[in-house]
């Protein structure tokens, strides 16, 4: 657990309790919860303030000084080039977190296109749009993220893409069925009821209640984005090695596996440390919103 | 199994019951020190409003209040033995075979995967019954005992497959499968139409004929009238009220029970209030005066329907007549009430008036313009002529959206220019149907049944219409917040000429509230007439039957009970 001890950082950005947190919901949180929010927000200011967290540089080769195992010089140890492990994590950050909210923005974006496009258009368009969804489902998420990567070269943008469009058709048919039983509901009745035109009613009640369980699923998409990018890197199918990026860095380290562990142990521990906490916060807020009346 | 217990004895007591849930330091008492005897043939009725604790003190005779209950009682004993401290297994073997439960959803409360039959031998194999064979052939007989008919084919259905009153009678036969001395029904006729509900009390009362004890937990005080030897009238966990069933239903002595009698609209409740009128006058302003549009001198109908036809393609690919020739007319300022049983075609009916649904023949005229036959564009602003009331009101709202937010949304367009003037308009009507207010920031979620209907009610009043289709708009209600709303709907009327198409299947609450009623069986229209000649002179079999079927409350004449 000592990938994530620099405590003296967190100050800095600590949670302001706005004005919206009441006191019921300071109160209703649990220390995972709690734990879990702090590990998301020392990644977030990972990506956006590297340096503040790890003034080295995280391409400094220094061979001198390689394959390390961690010391008080180099907390996490360093690599092959002698480059810091801690240092490259924490500037690998902004490359997963990106990828991961990057891909599950364009997920979301092309399954609220498609969701709507499915639920609101229809028999025909319904049925056009759902086979569409489907041919696209059939196909596992890895293999069509792989298809994308060599078809388009690997970069960080081909693995948004890759990753994004995979993903997307499982939010599609969600929000198809979050559409319908909305369109079905007594509000939506109601509305016509007192002469609302059909544009209004999609405006006012379809598109913010369909759209309501997906806060929670964003969430847990961000951290499942991560994750497969992370694997797509490992394929070698990511960013160009020397740049630091969690999946890249596992695969890097694949080769010195059995005299330096903490190659692998780290990188891993990040992703999955960030993915849980993610998934975390994700879970509560589920509960939060869905458990409960509307606040 | 023989019942050795002279009537003297008592079957089952229970005293000073008492029963909270939650955790030590904020238990919440449900039931408050409940007493009461139950000899072998007699009939107990519990009733109650919801949260008056009659299922739970019904439950907790059978060790079923759940995890987080804790019962205490200075003495509970069946059959002389103490069923205090009464472990799992030991409430096991009490469950069937010494006390039958039955519950009120007989489709939540059978395995929706399981035949009945299969579901009614469970019982008699849990408690080692005979063979296999042998339990098959008591299913059979069991099922013929409650009068299912085809016993043997019904005993293989899935409960789905069934009506809802053939699978309350699976429910019962499961119950009296081991002929136990005492039968707990809980609401066992609330989701049954009326002549589907005389059957069901009938079979309850050959049961406590052959001896078995009944314990009745009900809201409807004419089905406790005609069932109980004994009422105990129950509120806020305590029993208020307990005596012979002749005498609490007719000279109730507790101001409660009184309350609760006059709430139950009737026969002869009609042109009266039902509950206690309100502080104020609900109404300030003078009635508009009804705007009806006039048609070669005569005032035109609000709303005039015309052999309305509506078929359904089912499944099955047979085509079904929901609808079938319907007729009506609604004058300014009436109440025509539209009466029948599940599938006859009410809710259909009320739709094609709403335009809500496309009639495949007929059509329906608002205020003497054409409605249902035109185009939804030309309809849409003459939407705010019809309201419409449902009977859940908290599916009818936005659940994102304050009450401020869902009446704001139901004032016509341009009405009102300023923010100021729709705040007001909505304070206006918040007060017409008699909400605080502090209601405006409410959620839906946040009020009360009664309130969300009054909010339902304030919506439908929002736009100004002249009709407002009020689709079964209490019958989710306890009686005495049925009563308000019903005054509320009266006193409304009154104030501003509104029609109203009310859609009911109480018998009770078609009389009380209407001026004419229109009887639908299998989407036909069985009978029309003044409600009056309806319920007190109807001519046709098919009324004759419902209203023969219907439980009455026999009571000494109102003013003499008001004056008690």
């Amino acid at each position: 657990m000592s990938a994530i001890q620099p405590s003296p950082a967190l100050p800095v950005g600590g949670p302001a309790p706005s004005a919206a947190v009441t006191a019921a919901w300071v109160r209703s949180l649990r220390p995972g919860v709690i734990l879990a929010s702090l590990v998301v927000l020392f990644f977030v200011l990972a990506a956006i303030a590297p340096a503040l967290l790890a003034p080295r540089d995280p391409l400094a080769i220094d061979l001198a000084a390689s394959l390390r195992a961690p010391s008080a010089g180099h907390v996490l140890g360093t690599d092959q080039s002698g480059r810091d492990v801690y240092t490259r994590i924490v500037h690998g950050a902004r490359q997963s977190l990106l990828i991961g909210v990057g891909a599950t923005a364009l997920a979301m974006a092309v399954a609220i296109a498609l969701g709507f496009l499915s639920g609101l258009g229809g028999r025909l368009v319904d049925g056009l749009v759902s086979r569409f969804v489907e041919v696209l489902f059939s196909f596992p998420v890895l293999m069509l993220s792989l298809l994308f990567v060599t078809v388009f070269g690997p970069s960080a943008t081909t693995e948004i893409v890759a990753v994004g469009i995979s993903s997307a058709p499982g939010y599609a048919r969600m929000i198809r069925g979050q559409v319908l039983s909305v369109r079905g509901s007594g509000y939506v009745e109601a509305a016509r009821a007192l002469g609302h035109s059909y544009p209004r009613v999609i405006r006012r009640h379809v598109f913010p209640n369909a759209m309501r369980p997906l806060v929670v699923v964003v969430t847990l998409g961000v951290g499942q984005s991560i994750v497969w990018a992370a694997g797509l890197a490992f394929l070698g199918l990511g960013v160009a090695p020397p740049a630091p990026e969690w999946g890249a860095m596992l695969d890097a380290g694949r080769n010195y596996v059995t005299h330096a562990w903490w190659l692998e142990i780290f990188p891993g521990l990040a992703i999955v440390l960030f993915a849980l906490s993610v998934t975390t916060i994700g879970r509560y807020l589920q509960q939060r919103l869905e458990g409960g009346p509307a606040r | 199994m023989s019942i050795q217990l002279d009537q003297s004895r008592d079957l089952l007591r229970v005293e000073n019951l008492r029963v909270a849930f939650g955790p030590p330091k904020q238990r919440r008492e449900v039931v408050e020190g409940v007493s009461f005897t139950l000899a072998a043939g007699r009939c107990l009725a519990i009733v109650g409003e919801s949260g008056s604790g009659k299922s739970v003190t019904a439950r907790s005779l059978v060790g079923l209040t759940g995890g987080d209950a804790h019962v205490s009682a200075d003495a509970l004993a069946f059959e002389g033995r103490s069923l205090l401290g009464l472990r799992d297994r030991g409430w096991r073997a009490l469950r069937g075979k010494g006390v039958g439960f039955v519950l009120q959803d007989a489709l939540v409360s059978l395995d929706q995967l399981r035949p009945v039959g299969k579901e009614i031998a469970e019982g008699l194999r849990l408690h080692r019954w005979g063979t296999r064979e042998t339990r098959r052939a008591r299913v059979v007989e069991l099922l013929t005992q409650v009068g299912v008919p085809e016993p043997e084919l019904r005993a293989r259905q899935l409960p789905h497959e069934l009506s809802g009153g053939l699978r309350q009678r699976a429910l019962i036969a499961a119950a009296i499968a081991l002929d136990p001395p005492l039968i707990i029904a809980d609401e066992p006729t609330t989701a049954l139409d009326v002549t589907v509900q005389a059957q069901v009390l009938d079979l309850l009362a050959q049961t406590k004929e052959r001896g078995t004890a009944l314990i009745l937990i009900s809201h409807d005080l004419a089905v406790v009238a005609r069932m109980a030897d004994e009422v105990a009238v129950m509120r806020a966990g305590e029993i208020v009220e307990r005596g012979p069933a002749s005498e609490v239903l007719a000279r109730p002595r507790h101001a409660y029970t009184r309350a609760l009698l006059d709430a139950v609209p009737s026969t002869h409740s009609k042109g009266t209030r039902l509950s206690p009128a309100p502080p104020s006058p609900l109404i300030r302003e003078p009635a508009p005066a009804a705007a009806a549009p006039v048609r070669d001198g005569a005032r035109v109908p609000v709303l005039e329907a015309t052999g309305l036809v509506k078929r359904y393609r089912g499944p099955d690919g047979i085509t079904r007549t929901v609808v079938d020739d319907v007729s009506f007319e609604l004058a300014a300022g009436e109440t025509l009430g539209v009466v029948g049983e599940s599938g006859s075609g009410k809710t259909t009916t009320a739709r094609i008036a709403l335009a809500l649904t496309e009639p495949d023949g007929g059509q329906v005229l608002l205020n003497g313009g054409p409605w249902t036959a035109v185009p939804e564009r030309r309809r849409r602003a003459r939407r705010r002529q019809i309201g419409v009331v449902y009977q859940d009101p908290l599916s009818s709202f936005d659940p994102r959206w304050s009450v401020e937010r869902i009446l704001l949304d139901a004032l016509p367009e341009g009405g009102y220019p300023g923010a100021a003037q729709r705040r007001a308009r909505i304070g206006e009507l918040l007060e017409q149907v008699g909400l605080e207010h502090e209601h405006r920031d409410r959620r839906p979620l946040q009020l009360s049944g009664g309130q969300r209907q009054r909010v339902a009610i304030a919506r439908a009043l929002a736009p100004e219409p002249s009709v407002i289709v009020c689709d079964e708009p209490v019958s989710a209600l306890d009686v005495s917040i049925q009563a308000q709303v019903l005054d509320l709907l009266t006193d409304l009327q009154a104030a501003l000429g509104l029609s109203y198409l009310f859609i009911s299947h109480d018998l009770g609450v078609i009389h009380h509230m209407s001026d004419r009623v229109l009887v639908l069986n299998d989407g036909k229209v069985v009978e029309q007439g003044t409600a009056d000649e309806i319920f007190f002179s109807p001519r046709q079999p098919y009324t004759q039957q419902l209203l023969a079927a219907l439980p009455t409350l026999a009571r000494e004449p109102r003013d003499l009970a008001e004056v008690g």
